[in-house]
C-alpha cells in the first residue's frame, strides 16, 4: 500500500516517559477521524539526538519535524498539517525550518553534529528491514563479501576504528589477532551489557538501528571466519532486546542472515543472550563466562578473547557503538572515517549527557569535541544557572574532570593525558550544590554493590573505602581517614584482579586530590559547606 | 518451596523451557530465566531439577542463582519495583524517590509488602538517564519521578 506521507514518532526508553506513547495513539486516532488513515502511515523511529526535544513528530516528505510534540498539539497538526498541508510553523522545531528538497532532512540545529553510528536513527523505523536497506542497509555486507578476509581486517584497521566500550583497544587488531588463531570453530560478541552509570547510547543504537549492529556483526564473522554470533543484551533493556529480536527475524527471512548470504558460501546466524542484571559483565571474559552459563567472573588474561574466549575458541567480541561504527566503514572507506575526528583517534563518539545539566540526551560529534561544547553548547549549561563542580566521564569508572579542564579535546588519548578518561562517553554532570564526599560515596557504593567478590582488594577495598566515605559524612571521620582511603584506592588499583576493581578507586582518588580541602573540612571540622551531609552521629547501621 | 514439590505439572512446565533451549551448548541461564519470569523466582527444587537435566553440579546452578541481581532464590513480590541509585540519579533526587518509595509502600528497601504485592529493591544504573530519576517495575521502565508520579504509577498496579 502507498501511502501520501509518513509520519514517525520517537518511541524509545526515553522519550515514552516524555508522552511518546499518548501521543501516537492520539496521532492515530485524530488521523482516523479525519478519514486520513488509507493516506498517512504513523510509523515509530529510534532517537535522534543532537539537542532535539523529546518525543519528536517528523512528517515525511514534507522534512518538517514538530519537538518537542505534547498530546494537545496534535488535533492542530493533523488538521492544518495532515489535512491542508500547511504546517504549524509555531510547534516546528528550533533551528529546524522545513525546507522543501530531495533528500533527507537534516534536522539538528547543532553544526559539530556528526552522525555516523546514528546515521539511520530517527529517520527510520528500526521495526522495518525495508526502510534499512533503502538506506544502503546490508550493502556494505555485500562489499565486504567481495573482498577477502584479509581486506576486511585491513580496511577495518586502516581506519583506526578504536572500541567504544571505553578501553579504546583497535578494533582492526582484535579482528586480525581472531582471524589468524588457528581453529575452524570461532564466534563473534556483540557486547551490549551496557551498565556503566550514565551510559544509554548503546540502548538507544540498538532500539533506533538494530539492523546495523547485526549487519556489522555478519562482517566481522566473515572477517574472522565464524558463523555463529551472540548478542549479550542486558536484562534491563527489555526493548533493545525486542527491537534485536525483531531485526533478526526479518533478516533471516530476508536471507541476509543465514545459509549462503548473499549468494555466496558465508553462512552467520545471531543468537540474543540476556544477562541478569550484573555490572561485570561488561567485562569481555565475565560477559562470556555469563554466556558460558555461570557467574559472571572474569578470567585470567591471557589468553584473550581472540585465542580463547567462548567456549575456549577465538572470539572477537566488540561494542555497540563500535560495530555500528563498521558497515560506514566498509561502504566509504578507511580514509573517509579518518578525516573525521582526530588524526589519533579518528570517528564520531556517541556522548550521552547526564545530570545537573539542562538537556539531558545523546549527541553524536566527532572525537575532539571539548568538554565546554558539549556542556553549554549542547547540554544547554547547567540546571538552575548553578555552576560546574565537576563532571564524571565515561561513568564511575572513567576520569574526573573539573572546569580547568572545559577546553582538553575529547579523545582516547588526549584525555588520558590530562589523568582523565573518555571511557563510554558518559558525562555525569554535577553542580556546585553537590558535596564531593557524597558524590564520591555514590560512586564507591556503586562498585561495592557489583564487585563480583572474586578478589580481596575489590571485595573488601571498596566495603571498607564506603565505611570511612559514611563515617566522615556523619561527622566521625578520623585523623588518618584521608591518608587510609588513598592507601586503600592504590592497593585497589595495583592488585586487583580485573578492571572493575582496579578503575573503583579511580573517582575517589582524584577528587581527594582536586578537592582535598573539602574533604578535610569534613574531617577536621567536621563541616559539609554543601549542607549534604548530615554531621550528626547517627545510630543507624550502615546500608549496602 | 512444598506448593511446587511433587507436583508433576510444575515440571512439565520447566521440561518445555528445558525443550525450547535443547539446542544450546550453554543454556542455564536462558532457563534461570524462563523459570524466574515464570514463578517470579527460583524455587530450590527447581533448581535441583533444572541441574540434574542439565546434567550440572547444583553447585553450578546455585551459584549462577545467587550471582546475578536479577534472580532470586526466595519469593518475592508480584511486582519488583528496582529503584535507581547510580550517579546520574542520586543528583537528581533518588534519594528523595528511595524515601517515597518508602512511605507510599511502608516497607524499607529489600523487603516486601506485607499483602506480597511489591518488593522494593535498589538497583545500578538502569540506563534511562536522560528521564532520571528512573525505576523499574518488572520489566517496564518510569521516569522523571516525582512523588505524585510515583502515587501514579504505583496505582497502575493496585
Amino acid at each position: 500500500m502507498l501511502y501520501r506521507a509518513h509520519v514517525l514518532v520517537e518511541m524509545t526508553s526515553n522519550s515514552i516517559h516524555l508522552g511518546a506513547s499518548q501521543v501516537k495513539e492520539r496521532l492515530e486516532r485524530e488521523i482516523a477521524q479525519a478519514g486520513l488513515s488509507s493516506e498517512i502511515k504513523v510509523l515509530e523511529t529510534g532517537p535522534l539526538g543532537g539537542g532535539v526535544p523529546s518525543p519528536f513528530l517528523m512528517v515525511y516528505p514534507d522534512n518538517v519535524m514538530y519537538a518537542p510534540v505534547h498530546v494537545s498539539d496534535i488535533e492542530e497538526i493533523v488538521t492544518e498539517h495532515l489535512l491542508k498541508g500547511r504546517p504549524v510553523e509555531r510547534l516546528i522545531a528550533a533551528g529546524a525550518r522545513p525546507e522543501r528538497k530531495e533528500g533527507y532532512f537534516q534536522p539538528s540545529p547543532l553544526a559539530k553534529e556528526k552522525r555516523v553510528v546514528l546515521r539511520n536513527s530517527g529517520l527510520i523505523d528500526p521495526g522495518s528491514i525495508e526502510d534499512y536497506i533503502a538506506r544502503d542497509g546490508y550493502l556494505a555486507l555485500g562489499k565486504a563479501l567481495s573482498m577477502t578476509r584479509q581486506q576486511v581486517v585491513d580496511m577495518i584497521k586502516d581506519s583506526g576504528l578504536l572500541g567504544r566500550g571505553g578501553a579504546g583497544f583497535p578494533t582492526g587488531l582484535k579482528l586480525e589477532f581472531t582471524m589468524k588463531a588457528a581453529g575452524d570453530e570461532k564466534y563473534v560478541v556483540c557486547n551490549a551489557d551496557e551498565g556503566e552509570p550514565g551510559t544509554f547510547k548503546d540502548r538507544l543504537i540498538l532500539e533506533g538501528d538494530p539492523h546495523s549492529i547485526l549487519e556489522a556483526m555478519a562482517i566481522c564473522a566473515y572477517a574472522v571466519g565464524a558463523d555463529e554470533g551472540y548478542i549479550y543484551i542486558r536484562a534491563e533493556y527489555p526493548e533493545s532486546i525486542r527491537a534485536v529480536e525483531k531485526a533478526i527475524e526479518s533478516a533471516t527471512e530476508s536471507g541476509l542472515l543465514g545459509d549462503g548470504i548473499l549468494g555466496s558460501d558465508f553462512s552467520f546466524r545471531a543468537k540474543i543472550r540476556q544477562g541478569a542484571g550484573a555490572y561485570i559483565c561488561g567485562e569481555e571474559t565475565s560477559l562470556l563466562e555469563s554466556i558460558e552459563g555461570k557467574r559472571g567472573e572474569p578470567r585470567v588474561k591471557p589468553p584473550y578473547p581472540p585465542q580463547a574466549g567462548l567456549w575456549g575458541k577465538p572470539t572477537a567480541i566488540n561494542n555497540v557503538e563500535t560495530l555500528a561504527s563498521i558497515p560506514p566503514i566498509i561502504l566509504h572507506g578507511a580514509d573517509w572515517f579518518k578525516n573525521i575526528g582526530t588524526p589519533t583517534c579518528p570517528g564520531t563518539k556517541v556522548f550521552t549527557l547526564t545530570g545537573n545539566v539542562n538537556m539531558l540526551g545523546l549527541i553524536e560529534v566527532p572525537m575532539g569535541i571539548t568538554l565546554r561544547e558539549l556542556l553549554y553548547d549542547v547540554g544547554g549549561g547547567i540546571r538552575g544557572g548553578r555552576e560546574m563542580k565537576v563532571v564524571q566521564t565515561g561513568g564511575p569508572s572513567g576520569g574526573t574532570m573539573t572546569p580547568d579542564m572545559l577546553d582538553v579535546p575529547m579523545a582516547f588519548d588526549t584525555l588520558t593525558q590530562f589523568n582523565s578518561a573518555l571511557g563510554s562517553g558518559a558525562l555525569i554532570v554535577i553542580d556546585d550544590s553537590h558535596c564531593i564526599v557524597d558524590v564520591v560515596k555514590n560512586f564507591c557504593e556503586f562498585f561495592l554493590h557489583e564487585s563480583c567478590g572474586k578478589c580481596t582488594p575489590c571485595r573488601i577495598g571498596n566495603k571498607r573505602i564506603v565505611e570511612i566515605l559514611d563515617r566522615i559524612q556523619r561527622g566521625k571521620g578520623q585523623e588518618n581517614d584521608l591518608e587510609l582511603l588513598r592507601i586503600l584506592g592504590e592497593n585497589m588499583k595495583e592488585t586487583s584482579f580485573c578492571g572493575l576493581g582496579q578503575a573503583a578507586p579511580n573517582p575517589l582518588m582524584k577528587c581527594l586530590d582536586y578537592f582535598r580541602e573539602e574533604f578535610e573540612k569534613h574531617v577536621t571540622e567536621h563541616l559539609c559547606d554543601c549542607q549534604v551531609c548530615e554531621m550528626k552521629p547517627k545510630r543507624k547501621k550502615l546500608s549496602v | 518451596m512444598e506448593a511446587v514439590k511433587g507436583e508433576n505439572l510444575v515440571y512439565n512446565e520447566v521440561d518445555e523451557i528445558l525443550e525450547k533451549y535443547q539446542d544450546e551448548k550453554t543454556p542455564l541461564l536462558a532457563v534461570l530465566q524462563d523459570v524466574s519470569r515464570k514463578w517470579g523466582y527460583l524455587p530450590r527444587d527447581v533448581m535441583g531439577y533444572v541441574a540434574k537435566k542439565l546434567d550440572l553440579p547444583s553447585a553450578q546452578v546455585w551459584g549462577a542463582a545467587t550471582f546475578y541481581s536479577f534472580f532470586e532464590t526466595e519469593p518475592v513480590g508480584q511486582y519488583m519495583v528496582r529503584v535507581c541509585k547510580s550517579a546520574p540519579c542520586h543528583v537528581l533526587g533518588a534519594l528523595n524517590v528511595v524515601r517515597a518509595l518508602e512511605q507510599e509502600l511502608g516497607v524499607k528497601v529489600g523487603e516486601t509488602t506485607r499483602d506480597g504485592k511489591f518488593t522494593l529493591q535498589a538497583t545500578s544504573c538502569l540506563g534511562v538517564c536522560g528521564v532520571a530519576p528512573a525505576m523499574m517495575v518488572n520489566e517496564i521502565t518510569y521516569g522523571n519521578l516525582t512523588e505524585e508520579r510515583i502515587r501514579e504509577v504505583l496505582a497502575l498496579y493496585e
